[in-house]
């Protein structure tokens, strides 16, 4: 052991010198170029419409180069806050009906010992393999048939259901690593099933929640086709398609600016979000409530 | 009225095969700390768990206080449970993890207060009653967990290996601990444990289980001194009890040259003595029962040797283990005569494996 250890020394000290060098030109590499499409619009937002168009492209503008005008025309030509309020408010009515159903069914899942529990996960897993797109013409046959069209509930009902196998699967998981010494020991202290899932469970799920949710809210905030198809009246809309519909002062002309205000303002929501449940997520809660 | 909790022919089965809990009856009064003991998976847990309400027995009774309680959901039930993972609540407090199921139980706040101050003085928890589950070490988790069921007043204490996730130094202090704690009051406890050691030192009695059925209900002493069967015999003590199967002639069981009286009464053509390390040495004397054969292997425990002794019998040879004081320097291949004490011997049925004991005395005193 003693005669091998210089020789260790060594290569441990030789060897994070290049890593010193390589890694964070990596990451710093790796993240450029995730983000670079992003900070291009972000970059797009605030620039004039000449320098927008300028060729070779403008990467540093100068100062009269920059201007809020972008975000202005935004608001003045559209109506914008209607669409946020829109993209909203049919995310979180499905995040909270998704999670709402789902959690129950996922600790149901996990704790009952159901007959058939195979065959409903089975159900649950082949319900995520249908691409939304093959589910969208019956969608929109049962729209028109029960008169959704144009209503928020055409939204919040298929986003709720597209989210609702996932939201299972992960909450089933998450149950199952929850011990379950806590929940008899609740019972034993005397809580009510009910009390128990309410004081007891479902402080300890919200991480888990928070988790899932904010996946739900993503993926019915960036939705398109349905939102596309089965709103049309212009104050209803949500931010993606509106944003796609920006049309220009003519028909030959692409608003880049407005489409990149708009962009920006559509992420910063969701941004907002991750951020703020973010400390939720990482928080774990259940340490310490067995043996750690 | 004297707290007391009774079991009558307890049967538990999960499925028509697992079947962990087939026979049990006993009972526990005041003042009576009982340890159920057995191997891993021969349904302690089961036990407890239906003494508790979170299981439904398939038959029989769980009795508190002469009232059946086998339909009662576990917060009716009036017993208070140390779970091995301590299970406390991770997002509540120290005091609310304490408080909780008084306060479920509506008693009024002035003697909630009362009675997790009189616990908090006698564990030592003050300090860390506004911390959570999570900011504590594992032996003050465990002091929670045992606070949050004294302040219960329970009519039963339930504890399933509490001491299990402790480090062996921490161990030993808890157990003590523990002995005083529940020494000093006057509600049964029936304690979990697969450790021996817990359980003689703890109890006031043992009950030792093999696969769901009881295998003998005693006194630590007695379940030491008198194993009821083989299996308790084989289980309790450590190093384990030898045991070898030899022939008998005319009440006598032959031991390499001499010959033991086997107990009143009985006339066997074989039988099974057992003994334990602790009581075989080496032969001083010619003519006492003893056995030769060749040491092969030598454990150091300190105090002792643990030696392991081959002896050529008839057929293939036999190991018989010894514990030697350290003035006898055996070296592995020297040959050793053991003897056999014949007070300290143990006699078992060959087939069943019960105690085989004198009939007469026997009967002088269970009349
Ligand atoms: N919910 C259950 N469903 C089916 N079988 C179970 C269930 N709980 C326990 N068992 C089985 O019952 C048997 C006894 O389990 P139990 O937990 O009582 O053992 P134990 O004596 O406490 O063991 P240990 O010392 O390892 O804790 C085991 O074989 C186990 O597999
Ligand atoms: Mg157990």
């Amino acid at each position: 052991m003693t005669t091998t250890s210089p020789e260790n020394q060594q290569a441990t000290v030789h060897r994070p010198s290049v890593r010193r060098f390589i890694l964070p030109i990596a990451v710093a590499l790796t993240v450029l170029f995730c983000l670079a499409p992003i900070l291009w619009e972000l970059l797009t937002s605030f620039k004039t419409d000449d320098a927008i168009a300028e060729i070779p492209n403008v990467y540093f503008p100068s100062p009269n180069q920059l201007t809020l005008d972008q975000y202005q025309k935004l608001f003045e030509r559209r109506p914008f806050l209607n669409y946020l309020f829109n993209s909203f408010l049919v995310s979180l009515a499905s995040t909270v009906l998704a999670l709402g159903i789902g959690a129950p069914a996922a600790y149901a899942l996990a704790r009952l010992k159901l007959q058939g529990e195979r065959i409903i996960l089975a159900g649950v897993l082949i319900v995520t393999l249908f691409p939304p797109i093959l589910l969208f013409l019956g969608l929109l046959d049962i729209v028109r048939y029960l008169n959704l069209g144009n209503n928020y509930l055409s939204l919040i009902i298929p986003y709720t259901a597209i989210n609702l196998p996932l939201t299972i699967l992960v909450m089933r998981s998450f149950f199952q690593q929850l011990p379950k010494d806590l929940e008899d020991a609740a019972r034993v202290d005397g809580y009510s099933t009910p009390r128990m899932l309410l004081d007891i469970v479902l402080p300890m799920t919200l991480p888990a929640l928070a988790t899932t949710g904010i996946l739900t809210f993503i993926a019915a905030w960036n939705e398109f086709i349905f939102a596309l198809t089965f709103i049309t009246r212009e104050d209803m809309k949500t931010v993606p398609v509106a944003g796609a519909q920006l049309g220009g002062a003519s028909p030959f002309e692409i608003p880049f600016g407005p489409i990149a205000a708009a962009t920006v303002l559509g992420t910063i929501p969701l941004v907002l979000l991750v951020l703020i449940f973010q400390r939720r997520i990482v928080q774990g809660l259940t340490s310490g409530a067995v043996k750690g | 009225m004297d707290k007391k909790l009774d079991l009558v022919a307890l049967r538990k089965a999960y499925t028509p095969t697992v079947v962990p809990v087939k026979d049990i009856s006993l009972s526990v009064g005041a003042g009576e700390f009982l340890t159920l003991l057995g191997p891993s998976g021969c349904g302690k847990s089961t036990i407890l768990r239906l003494i508790a309400g979170l299981e439904q027995p398939s038959s029989g009774q769980v009795l508190l206080n002469g009232r059946d309680v086998s339909r009662l959901s576990p917060g009716d039930r009036n017993i208070a449970m140390v779970f091995q993972s301590y299970a406390l609540y991770p997002h509540m407090t120290v005091y609310e993890n304490i408080a909780s199921g008084l306060k479920l139980r509506k008693t009024p706040s002035g003697e909630v207060q009362s009675r997790i101050h009189e616990v908090a003085d006698f564990l030592g928890l003050h300090e860390l009653m506004n911390r959570k589950p999570g900011q504590l070490s594992g032996g003050q988790r465990q002091r929670v967990a045992v606070a949050r069921t004294l302040v219960r007043r329970p009519d039963v204490f339930l504890l399933d290996e509490p001491l299990s996730n402790l480090d062996a130094l921490l161990r030993e202090h808890v157990r003590a601990e523990l002995k005083q704690l529940f020494g000093s009051q006057n509600t049964p406890v029936v304690y979990v444990t697969h450790d021996q050691t817990e359980a003689m030192t703890l109890s006031t009695r043992v009950a030792v289980l093999n696969n769901g059925y009881l295998q003998q209900l005693d006194t630590p002493e007695r379940i030491y001194t008198e194993p009821a069967n083989r299996f308790v015999a084989g289980f309790i003590g450590s190093p384990q009890m030898n045991f070898l199967q030899v022939k008998c002639e005319a009440g006598q069981a032959i031991v390499g040259n001499s010959r033991i009286p086997l107990p009143l009464g009985s006339n066997p053509k074989e039988i099974v003595l057992g003994i334990r390390p602790e009581h075989v040495h080496v032969a001083q004397s010619s003519n006492e029962p003893a056995l030769d054969g060749q040491v092969f292997l030598v454990e150091n425990l300190g105090m002792h040797n643990l030696v392991s002794v081959r002896i050529a019998s008839g057929g293939e040879p036999i190991t018989v283990r010894a514990l030697l004081g350290m003035e006898h320097r055996l070296a592995t291949n020297t040959p050793v005569r053991l003897a056999f004490p014949p007070d300290s011997i143990h006699w078992f049925d060959v087939g069943a494996g019960d105690r085989v004991e004198a009939t007469t005395p026997s009967m002088v005193r269970n009349g």
